[in-house]
């Protein structure tokens, strides 16, 4: 090697290293932010199978219409998205289509995903490629005739989707806009929050405004109406409690909703989190309107009620309170709890027949469980204590039957 | 921790010594890393029965340790041994099995893993005392059938597909009238023999 080359040499190593190091840093930057808007899409909760390698698919998932498989998104050149594009896989997420043109199931929430802008998109696709490859097959989805025929989904498609990226309201603050994009685009909050049809789609004018979640039993509340899950009367503070640690002095996150708390939820920053509480606690349209008053009770239901007492004192007074004030956080109240009043009683019914851990999360590590009562109570005195908790106290919700109690006995469990 | 896994006190006792219901079993006193093993697998589905694995699901590992631990630490007085519903004949039958095993048809006996006075082994191999005989079938039952299976290679699978319905009843009920034990505390590990190798309890 000539001498001259030879004394360049450190200097072109100087060189290079300053080429090469912001050049790495800008990529770990990149797959950090594509590994955190991840979490915020909550793709592993279903690209994951119980017990199976991280984002390499397979988890099945229940719809009226027949069983899903979810998909390999490790990047195995095979059988993942190893061949992929960045395009492509913006015309996934933007466009529900794949690489072939062909129609994605709407199951995966491409309805919400549209709105991801495409430097986001990129750098989830950017992740998604850093992550280890796992080679495994997808497996077919097992859906019932006609379900099993793509072309079906043209026809959703021209009823229920809309392509096109989050667009801020300039009327509103910076915060406002940053929720908004979260919840109404990666987060894919609609998916449960907004009422799903027999057709299977959800309908933009009734966006958030609370839905039975199809094959799972749990109800999942109005997110605009003050008397179901709408946050008008929560503090920031509260909401956001509720989104990262799972638990607040309002209440607590159970069945579905643990699930996006724990994969995803508690894993946002602070200003992401508070940017969700203010976007969600501004939905609430107006002020909460006038409850309407209890029907007087008949001499049945009065029976109930006091059967309901009974129960109540012996078995849920030690936690909840004499008069349903609970201890906050971890014993959530029940007086003014806007989820017992709901017009469906499915959750408050579930929670007394299987209760329920909320997630273990880095803001609550060590949760408190509600112990299950289904094998201890009757039908009758399970409608009997959820009708006496939600009349109680000022809590204006309706009384519920033996029927509906036996009816989520049979409830699917996860 | 009691007042937080309150949860489990309703079908297994506030101190984990069992109810009055027969298939929800004592958890107090088994080692830890048994108990661990098992609440893994009901959070991750590889264990099935859906209240557990509902209740269970969002709990993250170093939760389920310290309930693990929690309940290995009890020591809640054991129930009195049950009443004998079984013939002599099958009882000495069971205790056979239990302690003797039969190596004509390659059955381990229950003892050379779970201990001479089935208390158990450090730190995942159960104690079989204070269960009752339809707990201990089921079990059996479920390994034979598949439904409950643990990580390979998996022990119990084996030994439970060898023995026949009877050998599962007489096991059962002689396990479920042993007494109190004096010291109720499991072997240390590594000292019993174990005849399998055992998923649970890498050697």
């Amino acid at each position: 090697m000539p001498r001259t080359l030879q004394a360049l040499l450190p200097v072109l190593a100087a060189l290079l290293s300053i080429v090469v190091a912001p050049a790495m840093a800008q990529d770990a930057a990149l797959l950090a932010s594509g590994e955190y808007l991840a979490r915020a899409g909550d793709c592993i909760a279903c690209h994951t199978a119980r017990e199976g390698k991280t984002f390499a698919g397979g988890l099945p998932m229940k719809t009226p219409f027949g069983t899903i498989y979810t998909s390999n998104i490790t990047p195995d050149q095979q059988t993942g998205i190893g061949m992929w594009t960045s395009d492509q896989f913006y015309q996934l997420m933007h466009n529900g289509r794949f690489p072939d043109g062909g129609l994605v199931y709407p199951a995966m929430p491409f309805g919400s995903y549209t709105k991801v802008t495409r430097a986001d998109s990129d750098a989830i696709y950017a992740y998604l490629r850093s992550i280890p490859p796992v080679r495994q097959l997808n497996r077919p989805h097992d859906l019932k005739f006609p379900f099993n025929n793509r072309s079906l989904i043209i026809g959703w498609r021209t009823l229920f989707f809309n392509a096109g990226e989050f667009k801020p309201d300039p009327a509103k603050s910076a915060d406002w806009n940053r929720g908004a994009y979260l919840v109404e685009g990666l987060g894919h909050c609609g998916m449960c929050h907004t009422a799903i049809n027999a057709l299977g789609g959800s309908s933009e004018s009734q966006a958030f405004e609370g839905g039975l979640i199809p094959m799972q039993n749990w109800y999942a509340p109005s997110l605009t109406s003050n008397k179901e899950a709408g946050l008008g009367e929560w503090s920031i503070e509260e909401i956001t409690d509720y989104l990262r640690k799972g638990v607040s002095n309002r209440g607590a996150v159970y069945g579905p909703m643990a699930e996006v708390v724990y994969n995803s939820l508690q894993y946002l920053n602070d200003d992401d989190t508070r940017a969700m509480a203010i976007y969600l606690k501004g939905l609430t349209q107006g002020t909460s309107p006038e409850k309407p008053a209890a029907p007087l009770p008949s001499a049945e239901s009065s029976l109930l009620l006091s059967l309901g007492k009974q129960i109540y004192d012996r078995e849920c007074a030690s936690c909840h309170g004499a008069v349903g004030l609970g201890m906050p956080p971890h014993y959530p109240p029940l007086a003014g709890n806007q989820s017992i009043q709901m017009v469906s009683a499915v959750n408050a019914i579930r929670m007394v027949l299987n209760g329920g851990y909320p997630p273990g999360t880095a803001g609550n590590p060590m949760p408190y469980g509600m112990p299950p009562f289904a094998h201890r109570l009757s039908d009758d005195e399970v409608a009997a204590v959820v009708t006496y908790i939600r009349t109680s106290w000022g809590n204006r919700g309706e009384a519920v039957s033996a029927r509906q109690a036996n009816e989520l006995r049979a409830a699917t469990l996860n | 921790m009691a007042a937080r896994v309150l949860a489990c006190a309703s079908c297994h006792g506030p101190e984990g010594e069992g109810t009055s219901d027969v298939y929800f079993p004592r958890l107090a006193g088994k080692p830890a890393g048994y108990l661990y093993n098992q609440l893994v697998a009901f959070r991750d589905g590889r264990r099935k029965y859906p209240p557990m694995n509902y209740l269970l699901d969002f709990l993250p590992d170093a939760y389920l340790k310290q309930i693990a631990e929690h309940f290995a630490s009890l020591r809640p007085p054991f129930p009195p041994p049950a009443v004998p519903t079984v013939s002599n004949e099958t009882l000495a039958r069971g205790e056979a099995i239990a302690t003797q095993g039969d190596p004509q048809r390659g059955i381990p006996p229950c003892a050379s893993c779970h201990g001479s006075s089935f208390g158990g082994m450090e730190p995942a191999i159960p104690g079989l005392l204070g269960l009752r005989a339809s707990y201990i079938s089921a079990q059996l039952g479920g390994w034979r059938y598949g439904t409950r299976t643990a990580i390979a290679p998996d022990c119990m699978q084996i030994v439970a597909s060898l023995l026949t319905e009877d050998d599962v009843k007489a096991v059962a009920a002689f396990l479920s009238l042993r007494p109190a034990p004096a010291d109720p505390s499991f072997a240390r590990r590594g000292s019993l023999p174990m005849p399998l190798a055992c998923g649970s309890e890498p050697n």
